[in-house]
């Protein structure tokens, strides 16, 4: 191998990603849009749903439940109707997510210390937020509940008994349970994987399709030296871009960074290389640059987004696909960021993630460079 | 031309097939320093698969060929340090400037600064690209791109060139220029292989191979080739050169015949006997013609006879 074959087949690429508009856009532009867009535009936590209520009482009680509602970030009371019509209306087409009834004999009926039964109605297109919204309703009311209760006793002049058992919580890692403290993060995956995949599986494909590659072929550059040199580039570039999403995170969103630079570099530019070589490869074997970038987005880009417990947890998908995620680079290299990111999980304790990250890089990198043949046809 | 010393390109029944077509069958010559030598034939010829061989990007089937004293075949990597190979279609990146291209090249074949900077300066000089060099290869005329893909190939002195259909499309000036550093380069001893679809291109160089199919139909200087057309050449020059053609196809005695700008060329058997019965005959078919002439063959001649017939004497 010659250095000097090395640098210009780089430097060579270095001035393809700089004159071209597209690839120099997706290298500067896009860590920036993704994150901006994951970490504003989806929020997997459920605040201020939209919900309409139907009192049928207005009394100082139900108003005083109704309250709890409105006091909470989970709800946001948009309306107040007077009949049911309105309500199934408002839930059809989508205004609220719940409708909330309070009987028009609750107060009468809550003195009387007999039980009462409030309605919600709940659009379950959604099953999951469905799910959240009734958890949140429960709690909600069973607080009220307790308090009414606690409220009864205590006009009886009976010795009020604390419960006998409470749950004290304490949230780690995430102590405020922000969404984006764990989605920003996993943003790299996916920035890398469209640097990484997406734009050396065209480099290859880009010679063969413009005819520059019988020339070249026919020089005494190595195959190994083209493929180092094709990816060199894209490897500082997705190093570049990585280091910008992670400074964004931190200090836009303010994400906590409570791991080691040293353990996000080494997690990093492993999936990285193990990246690139896989879109290299699809690259030689293609040689043809649509079918390259298609091909390398569902390999990369689309398991990122999906399979990689990025936005969805691994251990709720059903079984089957826990196992093919398990051959997906994406998920070892997001577990490992949540964990440097959030629980500043030492190098040495990030073996789970590290070794398997390593061996897909060792893999791919031997494929690609058998792949890679100086010969037509 | 030295002809005692040793071939810089030896092929010794190189062949190559692809699925259905013999695109080279058992092709022989050879090709000395100091040598422009042409490989002539219509599209289909096997002229860009010989010269992918002797490139070391496509591996033979069967045969030998060396190039600057490596077998092409056992060791395709050999050879390069010492050739140039120009493909037909232009492998430069258009998004590179002139000089942009032309260092890529150097690096890739180990030319120092100082010699790149000496021998593109040159090059560039005389084919008249001094002002373009900040210029991007894309935006260079189909000439002056052929003429940067050359200086690109010489840039590190190589022993053995290989151009493959390097003038088409590329306007008179151009192509003078080009030819021109062609010519100066055989006097430092290069050795080039130049495959071609003009003839009149065909008889710049010193010899001449020409292919059909494949096969190498034959191989001499382009005085030798025309010597050995042992038969005639009539021209006929005529308003209606259709008509003429029409007439006289299937005349006795016809070898072959030719469309010209003007006329037609027929090759014919007995020179003397044809041209007064072809005489007669368009003067009796009422078929306008200015005269009917015995002219020296050209290559294009030679190789429709050789095509059509196979009649010339090998």
């Amino acid at each position: 191998m010659r250095w000097v074959r090395l640098k210009a087949v780089a430097r060579k690429e270095v001035i393809h990603i700089i004159r071209d508009v597209r690839s120099l856009g997706i290298v500067v532009i896009m860590p920036v849009v993704l994150v901006l867009f994951f970490g504003y535009g989806v929020s997997l936590d459920l605040k201020h749903l939209p919900i309409y209520v139907y009192d049928r009482e207005a009394s100082e009680q139900s108003q005083a439940l109704l309250k709890r509602f409105q006091s909470s970030d989970y709800f946001e009371i948009v309306r107040v109707v007077n009949n049911y019509s309105e309500l199934a209306k408002a839930l059809d087409d989508g205004r609220a997510k719940m409708a909330f009834v309070i009987p028009s004999d609750f107060s009468e009926k809550l003195r009387a210390g007999g039980t009462v039964s409030v309605q919600a109605l709940v659009d379950a297109t959604d099953d999951n937020t469905a799910n959240i919204i009734i958890g949140y309703t429960q709690a909600l009311v069973q607080v009220y509940s307790n308090d009414v209760q606690l409220e009864w006793l205590q006009r009886r002049g009976q010795r009020v008994q604390p419960p006998p058992l409470s749950v004290e919580t304490r949230t780690w890692y995430n102590e405020n349970l922000e969404s984006s403290a764990f989605i920003v993060p996993g943003v790299l995956a996916v920035v890398m994987s469209v640097i990484g995949a997406f734009l050396t599986s065209l480099t290859v494909a880009r010679e063969w399709e413009r005819g520059t590659m019988e020339q070249l072929i026919s020089t005494p550059v190595t195959s190994l030296e083209i493929m180092l040199g094709k990816l060199v580039p894209y490897f500082l570039v997705g190093l570049f871009d990585a280091g910008v999403c992670v400074v964004l995170a931190i200090f836009w969103f303010q994400v906590p960074f409570r791991g080691t630079v040293m353990a996000l570099l080494i997690s990093s530019a492993l999936f990285l290389i193990a990246l690139l070589c896989l879109g290299f490869f699809i690259s030689v074997v293609t040689k043809n640059q649509l079918a390259a970038s298609q091909i390398a987005l569902v390999a990369t880009f689309l398991p990122a987004f999906l399979l990689s417990g990025f936005l969805f947890a691994i251990e709720q998908m059903p079984q089957f696909v826990q196992l093919v995620t398990r051959i997906l680079p994406a998920r070892y290299y997001v577990s490992s960021l949540k964990m440097i990111f959030l629980k500043g999980t030492p190098v040495a304790m990030l073996y789970p993630q590290l070794v398997p990250l390593a061996i897909f890089a060792l893999v791919l990198a031997t494929l690609a460079t058998r792949i890679f043949q100086k010969r037509l046809v | 031309m030295n002809i005692a010393a040793q071939a810089a390109i030896m092929l010794a029944g190189l062949s190559k097939s692809f699925p259905g077509v013999h695109a080279v069958e058992r092709l022989s010559f050879e090709v000395y320093p100091g040598e422009i030598f042409g490989l002539v034939g219509p599209d289909g010829a096997g002229k860009t698969t010989t010269l992918r061989m002797l490139a070391g990007v496509m591996p033979p089937d069967r045969g030998t060929a060396t190039v600057a004293g490596f077998d092409v075949g056992r060791d395709p990597e050999g050879a390069k340090h010492h050739l140039s190979y120009m493909p037909q279609r232009f492998g430069l990146y258009e998004d590179l400037t002139v000089d942009e291209n032309i260092r890529f090249y150097a690096d890739l074949f180990g030319v120092n600064k100082a010699e790149r900077e000496l021998r593109s300066g040159q090059l560039l000089r005389a084919a008249g690209m001094s002002e373009f060099r900040g210029r991007w290869a894309g935006k260079l005329s189909g000439g002056m791109k052929q003429k940067l893909g050359l200086i690109c190939a010489l840039i590190h002195r190589p022993k053995v060139i290989l151009l493959d259909e390097p003038t088409t499309g590329v306007d008179p000036v151009s192509r003078r220029d080009f030819w021109r550093i062609l010519y100066e380069l055989t006097a430092e001893g290069v050795a080039i292989l130049t495959s071609t679809a003009y003839l009149d291109e065909a008889e710049r160089c010193h010899r001449v191979a020409l292919l059909h199919q494949g096969r190498l139909l034959f191989c001499d200087t382009p005085a030798h080739l025309k010597a050995r057309l042992g038969k005639g050449v009539l021209a006929v020059t005529s308003p209606e050169p259709r008509r003429v053609r029409e007439q006289l196809q299937n005349a006795e005695g016809i070898s072959s015949l030719v469309l010209t700008g003007d006329g037609v060329h027929i090759v014919v058997d007995d020179v003397a006997r044809r041209m007064a019965e072809f005489q007669a005959r368009l003067k009796q078919a009422q078929v306008p013609f200015d005269q009917i002439q015995r002219v020296t063959p050209t290559i294009e001649d030679l190789f429709v006879d050789a095509v059509s017939g196979g009649k010339v004497r090998r």
